[in-house]
């Protein structure tokens, strides 16, 4: 029993806007359940005595002053970018959305 | 989707259904910098000129929070009344749309900083009490201009433009628990809800929460049920941004489902959007569900534990809860609860509070801010502290008025002048020669002409009528075109009829 179905991927496909070939969702849907059975094994090795952590450090209240900094030029900014118009970023027609 | 069958009313809907609401507020904070980085939030700066490697989502940048932020965070939870986490995580929330760089929003997820909480309000004079779920931190979205279609929206456009300034901007998201109140003020405790929260969000000073600048946004969320029943599936109602909108809106949902419900149809749990120019809302995306978010702890940024000593301390600096600072102010200023609710409703409190400390009467004060001023702001389509004139220049109208240099005739036209640009009230006055005529030579000729033109008149208030006064009152101003001081005439027109 895989621990990721091939329907999964596929909807994680369908949310990451990814268009995957029905080969392609078999190769994948393998290669997910692959990484999730090694992940797994951590499991096995985490005593009772050892707190879930979603972090490696030890600590807490990590804050910053509510200082400005300079911030990058727009040209830098958006010499970086695929496409860029008008000062802004310009992307592909967004689908599935009326606002 | 525009529903073309007629809706029933707002009556007939809730004499069968039951509305149940849940309201999710956005405020955007003002601090000076975003959530997790050090750049500039000021409004209005040159497009993606306020951006960095972190809030544009470089590889290997890294997030720091904004300890004002989190301040801010606590405050208005305390201020709700909520418990506040002895221990919070923020999480990623998973979602691909152009509007955040990063392809996820750092918001928080089964751990908000405050929680279960509550917050009275008022609506036709009774108190109901708001359950709040949570108040969470996260972060603002960039900015998409949509190139191409009708009027800027996404549909049929060709493509769109990102500016990121905004992306990054702490967000506090205010949730409810929902409200079952009586059907038929469920439209305005809705609204009353907003209204309070927009008030203690100022009064806190952790923003200016002017929607129509988008500093405080609202999420309507509404579903039906029959009395008794469970309850129904819900819409979210988006962009509702005006405390108006918020009471049409939910008016709108509640119709709308009750016809869809009664004709056998089922609601679809959708995002809707609402529409100011029609009234109406239409349906956006079927709304992804909580684990399509994928969220997940936030590995960048470690956990925010408030010490107990850090709450108590920012609890100390609650100001005075708006209902009790409302109270206190209607007493002191005289005002019947319907004048106070009219004031509080044109979100006019603070600037007639600025203007009576400036120097003029409260009822002076609100008369301007919600008349002249408020006809002025609603033609132009801005809120009241934009339409043009300041809590010193109405002020300085109210004073001239006590002074007698001005009458209320005149005092309209000087409000007038500025609101039109024309200068500060002095410089009105002068430019259009609006001083009241009270000098005793200009203003008695003027009595005498009066006198003179109305013997009849003029008999009564021999004879003792004093009420036949206002009518040769009446002659002078329009005499003297409205500048002539009322009482002083009047004095001047006893001595002579009545030696």
């Amino acid at each position: 029993m895989p621990s990721i179905s091939r329907e999964e991927v596929a909807h994680l496909a369908h949310l990451a806007r990814l268009d995957l070939a029905p080969d392609e969702l078999d190769h994948l849907a393998g290669q997910l359940d692959q990484i999730l059975g090694a992940v797994a094994q951590v499991t096995e090795v985490a005593a009772d005595d050892i707190p879930p952590t979603s972090h490696a450090l030890p600590l807490t209240n990590v804050f910053r002053a509510d200082e400005p900094r300079p911030c990058l030029t727009p040209e830098s900014v958006l010499a970086a970018a695929p496409a860029a118009e008008d000062g802004r970023f310009r992307v592909p027609q967004i689908l599935g959305e009326e606002q | 989707m525009t529903v073309t069958t007629a809706l029933p009313s707002f009556d007939e809907a809730i004499a069968t259904y039951e509305p149940v609401m849940g309201m999710e507020v956005h405020v955007e904070l003002g601090t000076a910098t975003k959530m997790f980085c050090g750049c500039s939030t000021t409004f209005g700066g040159e497009p993606n000129s306020q951006v960095c490697p972190v809030c544009l989502g470089l590889p290997g940048s890294l997030p720091v929070v904004n300890e004002i932020a989190v301040e801010s965070a606590i405050r208005i939870g305390l201020a709700l009344n909520c418990s506040i986490a002895e221990w919070c995580r923020f999480a990623r929330k998973n979602y691909f749309y152009p509007d955040m760089p990063k392809n996820f929003q750092t918001s928080q997820y089964d751990e908000p900083i405050a929680f279960d909480g509550y917050m009275d309000v008022v609506a036709d004079g009774v108190e109901y009490r708001i359950g709040i779920e949570r108040a969470h931190m996260e972060e603002d979205t960039g900015k998409s201009l949509h190139v191409g279609g009708a009027t800027g929206r996404i549909h049929g456009a060709s493509h769109s433009l990102l500016d990121y300034n905004r992306s990054g901007i702490p967000l506090i998201e205010i949730v409810t628990k929902p409200i079952e109140v009586p059907a038929e003020v469920a439209p305005a405790v809705a609204r009353a809800y907003v209204t309070e929260l927009r008030e203690l969000i100022r009064a806190l000073g952790v923003s200016e929460a002017r929607m129509e600048l988008g500093q405080l946004r609202c999420d309507a969320n509404v579903s039906l049920r029959l009395p008794g029943a469970a309850y129904g599936t819900r819409t979210e109602t988006k962009n509702v941004n005006s405390l108006r909108s918020v009471e049409r809106a939910v008016t709108y949902e509640i119709r709308r489902q009750a016809s869809v419900l009664s004709s056998g149809g089922t609601i679809v749990q959708e995002t809707r959007h609402w529409h100011e120019d029609t009234g109406e809302t239409t349906s956006g995306r079927v709304k992804e569900e909580a684990e399509d978010y994928r969220y997940f702890p936030e590995p960048d940024l470690v956990p925010i534990a408030p010490s107990r000593e850090w709450v108590d301390e920012l609890r100390a600096t609650l100001p005075e809860p708006p209902s009790v600072r409302r109270a206190r102010l209607q007493e002191a200023w005289g005002f019947t609860d319907l004048e106070m609710r009219d004031v509080v409703n044109a979100g006019a409190l603070s600037l007639v509070f600025d203007t009576v400390a400036a120097g003029a009467t409260a009822g002076g004060a609100k008369k301007w801010w919600l008349g002249e001023v408020a006809r002025v702001a609603n033609e132009r389509g801005v809120a009241l502290e934009d339409a043009g004139i300041s809590v010193a220049d109405v002020a300085r109208v109210e004073v001239l008025i006590g002074e007698g240099a001005l009458n209320d005739k005149l005092a309209r036209q000087v409000v007038e002048g500025v609101l039109a640009g024309e200068g500060t009230p002095d410089e009105v006055v002068a430019a259009r020669g609006l001083a009241v005529v009270s000098d005793d030579s200009a203003l008695g000729a003027a009595v005498d002409d009066a006198i003179a033109a109305q013997p009849d008149v003029a008999d009564k208030i021999r004879a003792g009528n004093l009420g036949a006064v206002g009518a040769l009152i009446g002659a002078i101003m329009k005499a003297t075109k409205g500048q002539a001081d009322a009482k002083r005439a009047r004095e001047l027109i006893l001595e002579r009829l009545q030696s």
